[in-house]
């Protein structure tokens, strides 16, 4: 075998595990032909990683497989796999899975000479040979040393069996309880397995269990280095990366309304990105979840599916709150487009909490996610562990084109910077405030950022009534801004003064027009005036040069009875 | 011991063995020579042997959570015990297979 993977030089050949999240992280999946070593300590999900290993082998893959189990029988261990969604029995029927158990008491065996375990491998190759298995899963081998009293045998029979399924080709996982201390099993079975080493973890933190898997060692490949956390939900095992290792989320330009058109003008004038992630923070009692439940109820309205998972109120509860500002989130629960899901988020660990997400969010297969809030994620957690695991949850939705809105409440004041650092991560963020003034709160609401879009840097006074959620202009000018009541005071004295200078410019208009009736009278009499001096010019005019004729007359007269004439030669 | 030797013997087979042996290894005829010499021996006329070559019929190797081989399984007189090895310690086979030996 080693020497066929030799020549196939470039990389090494891999049988793909199927399960979410192991194939990225081993760079394609477990060495294929070779085994693997899977350990760590009872209850952290050895058993259910290795079934899922063969099952999705099965059935993805179309390489059988057989499982060997030396601790519960065939009836127990397809009862527990049942819980994440495997029919062994039906595929036992297809013969794409062999079970076979393998039972060993101690009180029953006596040694009374040399033997070996050839038993184990006949009725292993048997199974093998009657399905055609590619993969082979021994769970746990361990279990022989409690009940074969010479180790020694054993030992040397178990490094035949490991050359044994890789000469055969096999693609074989193999168990082992942790040991103690330092070491990786309690039998040392790593000496034989050398291959590739899977350590499953399972640890408590202020009383939550988190789940975390490591791939300590895998010969010929690079894999990653960290401790992944994983999770085993209702769909099988995820591996969740810390980060997704690509950012190649695809990309839409389509807008999605937030069901506030203030907001949507807020955010160029068409809402958030289909698939974007929204932040909506702010303290207690700024209206968060009325957005989350706006955006949620809109969603509806579109005939799209929504998901609301609400950490602080019963579902109830929201659905009578929200219909106290207009909000109707009943008809769409019972049209069966809205899934509120309400718990508290501590009842689970943070992991195993995202795993439900997970499940939901597979199975309703919603377009709007709403998680309010997920500060209350936190609660038991500290900041370092939250981020990465709300990160996963960010890359989940983007990559499932779902948009997402989480709230998350901050203690008021000038820490809305901090949110538990994964506003970085956030495509859009609101950042709700309280304002106080004269007495009274108010809410006001501003776009903090919006990647991709041009987005309003105004800030605006967010108004709550029984006809839903409303964004008024705040009053500007003054150098101040106001908002409530101050708001509504000023512009009611605005409003006055207006009315005054109205009534003002009237008056003088109408005291022009008077005057200039008055002017124009004037000017009549004026006119007159001089029209009658003009005839009286006239008059004299006409009068003296009438005077003058008649003098000449009278003259002319007077000398002609004078009987000269002198004075008309002259 | 309530049922004698006498009785058993009369009606029916009391001892009644199987061998689990892979193919015809040295083994596989050391364990069936050292069963056939300690039956002789101690279960005269009680006994009967069956040999399973799991080689050829592995699908009855689960049957009986075959393991080890060689390994003698007591099918009767219940309850049902299991040897393993190849039978070269007899008083370790007479334990097993709770017989009570017979001096000689």
């Amino acid at each position: 075998m080693s020497k066929r993977t030799a020549a196939s030089l470039p990389t090494l050949r891999k049988a793909r595990t199927g399960i979410e999240g192991l194939d990225e992280i081993t760079g394609g999946g477990l060495p294929a032909g070779r085994p693997t070593l899977v350990c760590g300590s009872a209850g952290c999900g050895k058993t259910m990683l290795a079934m899922e290993v063969l099952v999705r082998g099965a059935t993805q893959f179309d390489e059988p497989g057989v499982f060997v189990m030396f601790e519960e029988n065939a009836a127990e261990i397809t009862a527990n796999v049942r819980s994440l969604g495997f029919d062994l029995d039906a595929l036992v029927a297809e013969k794409k899975i062999a079970l076979d158990y393998v039972h060993i008491e101690r009180s029953e065996i006596e040694e009374t000479g040399d033997y070996d375990l050839e038993g184990l491998f006949i009725r292993l190759g048997y199974a093998i040979d009657s399905i055609g298995a590619k993969r082979v899963v021994l769970d746990t081998v361990e279990a022989l040393f409690a009940g074969l009293p010479n180790h020694g045998v054993l030992r040397a029979e178990l490094r035949r069996l490991f050359r044994w399924l890789k000469d055969r080709g096999m693609t074989a996982i193999i168990t082992g309880e942790k040991g103690e201390g330092s070491a990786i099993t309690r039998y040392g079975l790593e000496e034989y397995v050398a291959d590739c080493v899977i350590v499953l973890d399972q640890r408590m933190h202020a009383q939550i269990s988190t789940r975390r898997l490591r791939i300590l060692k895998y010969r010929g490949t690079a894999h990653g280095m960290n401790e992944y956390p994983f999770l085993i939900g209702t769909h099988g095992f995820s591996v969740l990366p810390i980060t997704s290792l690509q950012l190649d989320h695809k990309v839409t330009t389509q807008r999605v309304s937030t069901g506030i058109a203030r907001l949507d003008e807020m955010l160029g004038g068409q809402g958030v990105f289909r698939g974007s992630s929204v932040l909506v923070s702010g303290a207690p009692g700024t209206g968060k979840s009325s957005i989350a439940a706006k955006l949620v109820e809109t969603a509806c309205r579109r005939g799209e599916r929504a998901l609301f998972f609400a950490y602080e109120e019963s579902n109830a509860q929201i659905i009578r709150n929200m219909r106290s500002i207009g909000i109707d989130l009943e008809t769409w629960v019972e049209k069966g487009l809205l899934t509120i899901h309400s718990s508290r988020p501590t009842l689970r660990g943070l992991e195993q909490h995202l795993v439900m997400m997970h499940d939901l969010v597979r199975t309703f297969d919603p377009a709007v996610v709403a998680v309010d809030p997920i500060s209350n994620l936190t609660m038991a957690n500290e900041d370092a562990e939250v981020k990465p695991t709300l990160m996963r949850l960010f890359d989940f939705l983007k990559k499932d084109q779902i948009t997402a809105v989480f709230t998350s409440l901050t203690g008021g004041g000038d820490d809305e910077g901090s949110q538990l650092g994964v506003s970085s991560l956030m495509d859009t963020w609101l950042l709700l405030r309280n304002v106080e003034f004269t007495g009274e709160h108010n809410r006001t609401i501003f776009v903090r950022k919006s990647r991709g879009m041009a987005h309003s840097n105004q800030v605006r006074e967010f108004v709550l009534s029984d006809s839903g959620i409303e964004l008024v202009d705040v009053y500007l000018g003054d150098s101040q801004v106001l908002t409530g009541s101050a708001r509504i005071a000023r512009e009611a004295q605005e409003n006055a003064a207006a009315i005054l200078d109205g009534q003002d410019h009237q008056r003088r208009l109408r005291q022009l027009a008077c005057r200039r009736k008055a002017i124009k009278a004037q000017i009549a009499a004026l006119q007159a005036e001089a029209d009658a001096e003009a005839e009286e010019v006239k008059f004299a005019i006409t009068q003296d040069s009438l005077r003058k004729r008649n003098t000449h007359q009278s003259t002319d007269a007077m000398a002609q009875q004078r009987g000269g004439t002198k004075r008309k030669k002259q | 011991m309530s049922v004698s030797a006498h009785e058993v013997s009369a009606s029916v087979v009391a001892f009644q063995l199987r061998l689990y042996v892979a193919g015809q290894t040295v083994r596989s005829l050391t364990a069936i020579a050292n069963l056939q010499r300690i039956c002789e021996t101690h279960l005269a006329g009680q006994y009967r042997i069956e040999v399973i070559d799991l080689t050829k019929t592995p699908q009855l190797a689960a049957g009986d959570q075959i393991l080890a081989v060689p390994t003698l399984v007591r099918r009767l007189p219940e309850p049902i015990k299991k040897i393993i090895g190849d039978l070269s310690n007899e008083e370790r086979v007479l334990v097993g297979l709770d017989i009570q030996p017979i001096r000689s």
